[in-house]
């Protein structure tokens, strides 16, 4: 129906664009990935697996990978433990609030990560809120350290900025289940815990899974805020990386993290629609 | 039975709710009302109610500066991202190509690839061909990392799109072109600015492309940032406070923009940002 030049012209100079601005740049990374650093630390284009296996033998990187996949399942549990029931509420008993209650949800969803990240330095750092808080209450008399700069610290703040993103696909899907299905379960003597169980949860399942995936996948790339609320301890993979494209100069070594860490999140994101589909089919 | 189950009332799952989004304003809150504290960004109560922190505020030059940058990086997103966006919309609506799910792909990668990868793959890009890093660079950046965002947003829009009008245009005569321009382009309207104020907040909110591609002039975000780290002041708390409420209206605008466009057929509908549903689509 449409002409080939009308074809083209929309087809090509997005094609163009992003095959110069994101598939060359991910090809650069790769081949970075095979490179060294001379002592004299210049880039020798030498092609070997050495960065590969730096990183598989030193316990160190593995260490960092895990410690940012356990964050990341933590502020994915705690996302899905908050974002559940509150998409849960707005598609079912939110009632005539449902939009502006809706609204209140795409605001923190789409506002500053910088804004909110710092927002929670202020409240957790040992002159902060939180801690000028419990000493006016006197339940504790000296500022608590540990509430800044720890895995803790980076949970909280990236549960905060991530659930809103985790609600949406499960509200999405809770929207999509037809009302009748829930009634006819309703009518036919089921309690609500049971229609719950039994007809909105295995519906909303591929909705649930779509916001894990965001909130986990968003968390493991992080690096702001390991560095804003984190420190030492809340170190995450990320970090590294950033670290070795800085002070420690080492690009090849911190391609491979990062095309590794390409890998890993495509490899999720493969896996999760394949799931999501067969969950969305049966 | 009318209404049947969704009228049940359910306070424990109220209270929950509303716990939930006591969790997700009470830092913004705090965060605004220290800004008018006089002894700084901690402690409790807040105390000394002042004005001073925005005084200091509006006198700050490089903060200022920063901001007029972070409005031209902005600006010149948006354009690149609708300006790709709109085309790729199109053929992603319209037409088949080989590879097509692959360009899909590729062009939404962005939207769920953390921005450290993004911004690095660039930052090698640049470096490989000599290009110093400055504001063109982290404009690039922004500008092809939110072509996803354009492309579901604008995709959207042509889903709700009546054909009809499109195809009486050709069998009057017009051609393609002729019927782009005049009838497909302003039928997008209101996605395309809902688009762009979205795109516009999220390019002055960006800071994790931004971080790698940074060159002498800072944008907002980074001078932000620069600053966290000499040790912190209330300033800060009251310009986050005033980029805060331009964020919260622009996304209050590109969601009456929306809802507009979609309400009209199906009001109960979710209005959930294409940019997430596609990614699921």
């Amino acid at each position: 129906m449409y002409s080939r030049a009308y074809k083209a012209g929309v087809t090509i100079p997005p094609l163009l664009w992003v095959s110069v601005f994101l598939l060359v740049p991910y090809a650069i990374l790769f081949c970075y990935s095979f490179w060294s650093v001379s002592p004299a630390q210049v880039i020798v284009h030498n092609w070997n697996l050495q960065n590969y296996l730096q990183l598989a033998r030193n316990p160190i990187y593995l260490q960092v990978l895990f410690r940012s996949m356990r964050i990341a399942a933590s502020v994915t549990v705690f996302a899905l433990l908050l974002g559940y029931p509150l998409a849960y509420y707005l598609s079912f008993h939110a009632a005539k609030r449902k939009d502006l209650l809706y609204q209140l949800v795409i605001i923190p969803l789409w506002a500053s990560y910088l804004v909110r990240g710092y927002a929670w330095k202020t409240i957790l750092g040992s002159d902060g809120v939180l801690n000028g808080f419990l000493q006016y209450l006197h339940i504790t008399h000296k500022p608590v350290e540990f509430f800044l700069y720890s895995p803790f610290a980076v949970i909280i703040t990236l549960t905060h900025i991530y659930t809103p993103f985790t609600l949406l696909p499960i509200y999405a899907s809770l929207e999509h289940i037809p009302r009748n299905l829930v009634e006819a379960s309703h009518d036919l003597g089921s309690s609500p815990w049971s229609t719950f169980r039994r007809v909105i949860l295995p519906l909303s399942l591929p909705g649930a899974l779509a916001g894990a995936t965001f909130a986990f996948v968003l968390t493991l790339g992080d690096f702001l805020a390991p560095l804003l609320v984190g420190g030492p301890s809340g170190v995450m993979i990320s970090n590294v990386v950033v670290s070795l494209f800085g002070a420690a100069y080492n690009w090849p070594l911190g391609a491979a993290i990062s095309f590794c860490m390409m890998l890993l999140v495509v490899t999720l994101l493969f896996v999760t629609e394949r799931l999501e589909k067969r969950l969305a089919v049966s | 039975m009318k209404g049947g189950f969704q009228s049940r009332r359910a306070p424990l799952l109220g209270a929950y709710a509303f716990l939930v989004y006591a969790f997700l304003y009470f830092p913004i809150i705090v965060l605004v009302v220290y800004s008018f504290n006089g002894f700084g960004v901690g402690g409790f109560p807040p105390a000394n109610w002042t004005l001073d922190w925005y005084r200091q505020l509006f006198t700050d030059g490089a903060l200022w500066d920063a901001v007029l940058n972070s409005v031209i990086v902005a600006a010149v997103a948006v354009a690149i991202a609708l300006g790709l966006g709109l085309p790729a919309a199109l053929a992603l609506d319209r037409t088949d190509f080989p590879g097509k799910a692959l360009f899909r792909r590729l062009v939404l990668l962005p939207l769920i690839l953390p921005g450290i990868i993004t911004g690095l793959s660039l930052l090698m890009l640049f470096v490989a061909v000599g290009m110093k890093l400055s504001l063109v660079t982290i404009t690039l950046g922004h500008g092809t990392a939110l072509i996803s965002v354009a492309t579901t947003e604008i995709f959207a829009g042509l889903q709700k799109l009546e054909r009809a009008q499109e195809e009486a245009s050709l069998d009057l005569g017009a051609n393609h072109w002729k019927t782009f321009w005049r009838v497909t382009l302003p039928n997008l309207r209101v996605s395309l600015i809902a688009a762009g104020l979205l795109i516009f907040t999220l390019s002055l909110d960006e800071i994790a492309v931004s971080f790698f591609l940074i060159g002498r002039d800072n944008t907002l975000p980074l001078e932000i940032w620069s600053r966290l780290r000499r040790g912190i002041t209330p300033e800060i708390n009251a310009i986050s406070t005033l980029i805060l409420f331009f964020s919260i209206g622009m996304i209050l605008l590109w969601y009456r923009l929306r809802t507009r466009l979609q309400g009209a057929k199906e009001s109960a509908a979710p209005l959930v940002p294409a940019s997430i549903e596609g990614e699921t689509a």
